[in-house]
């Protein structure tokens, strides 16, 4: 369900194809419900060795994200530092982890690559972008955390399954048209980064 | 004090000083990012900053990591030939790590290669890193810690040019990188540049470099002026905080350098990301110490 509140959009789980397909690479949205944590090993575990995945995904967003979770004095957890992880790392697994587990919302950190894209269009999927480094901040957006799988991977690498609330700003970087913002970007980087490369150049042919 | 009581001591400032640091950025980092977050004028961009400030006070207020990703351990140390615990260093280092571990907490990130067993400690075969300078005449010890975040590791290369290719080539070499890996490591970031003989000198460098104050420069005039050239041009390839577009892509660019064999042109490169959790703390003879990076550190003084 998409909302509007105070200007922000807000989107809360189950997400739907209506929710996802009217994104666009770009927007800035924030999100409301239940999502997963789940990076290296968990895409190795599930694309690679072929195992089902103990949590659902359908309809939840996946976090590429590895938290600081402490035991509380009555037993169950405590988040104390959460924000996204370097989505790139996944790109060799995103497109099987997509098609396996039909989750449609993924959040993480800088670009992935053509394979995702490709499969965001396919199966109707968006990544989006969570300012990194901001992990106290994005602790402050879990309410709860509900679950806790595949703990032999330890804390950074387990499956985390948890309750947020407004967890955001979240940019938009691929969209369900395949449409990709940082390869367009860097696109623009590295045109810039010829026209930095002669300036220099010249520049230090006038001190060396 | 008996021995033991002092590396006890030394200890636990020592895992204090590295909590600390997870926590709160070293100064000089925060007044960059003010003067990069005051030119910003792109919304999405001054909307990230922001949340970072936010992000910074927050951390500050509950004494948590400001990243989950609280990194591996490096340490540089400057120890006084006649510093009374130099033998006992290495062993306090550790000791302060796997406690800075329990008590912050940090993330546990040491995994032992091979096995692929994660130590639960952040320590392990090589782990912390320790990077020794042995000062002669002196009997003080200045450490400087730095948590390396996977994200920023990641970018780390090296490579041994042609004469050659030049300054030119060193220039190309260093913000290729940038342009390919810089939007994923979380930027602003610092640029550390290595220039020197071969691969470990030259990435070995590049890292010392990353342990300098930002906006210092190299004493060699040249390599200083080089530094601001670099700092200005990748500014202008507009990567921005998080990679998604600004005016500054860096908190600013260091070289460390040395000699070159008249065959070779070795360079390194290596990134920080914007909460570059760099500290320096400086102890005199008897523990009594000093930090420059974070005025607000105290223990039991």
């Amino acid at each position: 369900m998409t909302e509007t509140i105070n200007g922000k959009t807000i989107i809360s789980t189950p997400f739907t194809d209506s929710d996802l397909n009217a994104l666009h690479a770009g927007d800035v949205i924030f999100i409301n419900g239940d999502i997963v944590t789940g990076r290296d090993d968990v895409h190795i575990r599930a694309v690679r060795e072929n195992i089902d995945l103990p949590a659902d995904l359908r309809g939840k967003a996946l976090m590429h994200a590895g938290p600081i979770v402490r035991r509380s004095s009555d037993g169950g957890y405590e988040m104390i530092s959460i924000g996204p992880t370097t989505s790139m790392r996944m790109e060799k697994f995103e497109y099987d982890f997509i098609e396996k587990t039909g989750v449609r919302l993924i959040i993480g950190k800088g670009c992935m690559g053509s394979r995702t894209a490709e499969a965001c269009r396919k199966f109707g999927a968006v990544h989006c972008v969570l300012p990194a480094g901001n992990a106290v901040v994005g602790a402050a957006c879990i309410e709860e955390i509900n679950g806790l799988d595949w703990q032999d991977l330890g804390m950074a690498e387990a499956l985390w399954s948890l309750r947020v609330k407004c967890l955001g700003p979240l940019i938009v970087s691929i969209d369900t048209s395949g449409r990709n913002l940082f390869e367009e970007k860097k696109k623009e980087y590295n045109a810039r980064k010829e026209e930095q490369i002669e300036e220099i150049s010249k520049k230090l042919e006038t001190i060396l | 004090m008996t021995l033991e009581d002092k590396c006890n001591k030394m200890t636990d400032i020592m895992a204090a000083f590295i909590g600390h640091t997870t926590v709160r950025l070293p100064d000089d980092v925060i007044s960059r990012l003010n003067e990069l977050r005051a030119a910003e004028d792109d919304p999405a961009a001054l909307s990230i900053y922001d949340m970072m400030f936010e992000n910074i006070r927050l951390a500050s207020e509950l004494g948590r990591p400001s990243c989950q990703d609280t990194g591996l351990a490096q340490f540089r140390i400057d120890c006084g030939s006649s510093f009374p615990l130099l033998a006992q260093l290495e062993e306090i280092l550790t000791a302060a790590v796997k406690k800075a571990t329990e008590e912050t907490p940090l993330r546990p990130n040491a995994v032992e290669t091979f096995d692929e067993i994660n130590t639960g400690t952040n320590t392990g075969t090589g782990a912390p890193s320790i990077s020794w300078n042995i000062v002669p005449s002196w009997d003080g010890c200045a450490i400087t810690t730095y948590l390396a975040g996977g994200g920023c590791s990641l970018p780390g290369h090296a490579a041994v040019l042609m004469p050659g290719e030049g300054y030119e080539g060193v220039v190309r070499f260093v913000l290729d990188r940038i342009a390919e890996y810089g939007p994923n490591a979380c930027p602003p970031l610092l640029v550390g540049v290595g220039i020197a003989n071969s691969v470990d000198t030259a990435a070995q460098l590049s890292k010392k470099a990353l342990f300098r104050p930002v906006g210092s420069h190299n004493p060699n005039e040249k390599a200083s002026a080089m530094e601001s050239m670099l700092e200005d041009g990748i500014n202008k390839m507009g990567i921005g905080p998080q990679g998604l577009g600004g005016k500054a892509s860096v908190l600013g660019v260091n070289i460390e350098n040395a000699v070159r064999h008249t065959a070779t042109l070795g360079v390194g490169v290596s990134l920080s990301c914007w909460t570059h959790r760099r500290g320096k703390i400086v102890f005199s003879k008897d523990l009594g110490f000093n930090t420059d990076t974070h005025a607000g550190f105290t223990y039991g003084q």
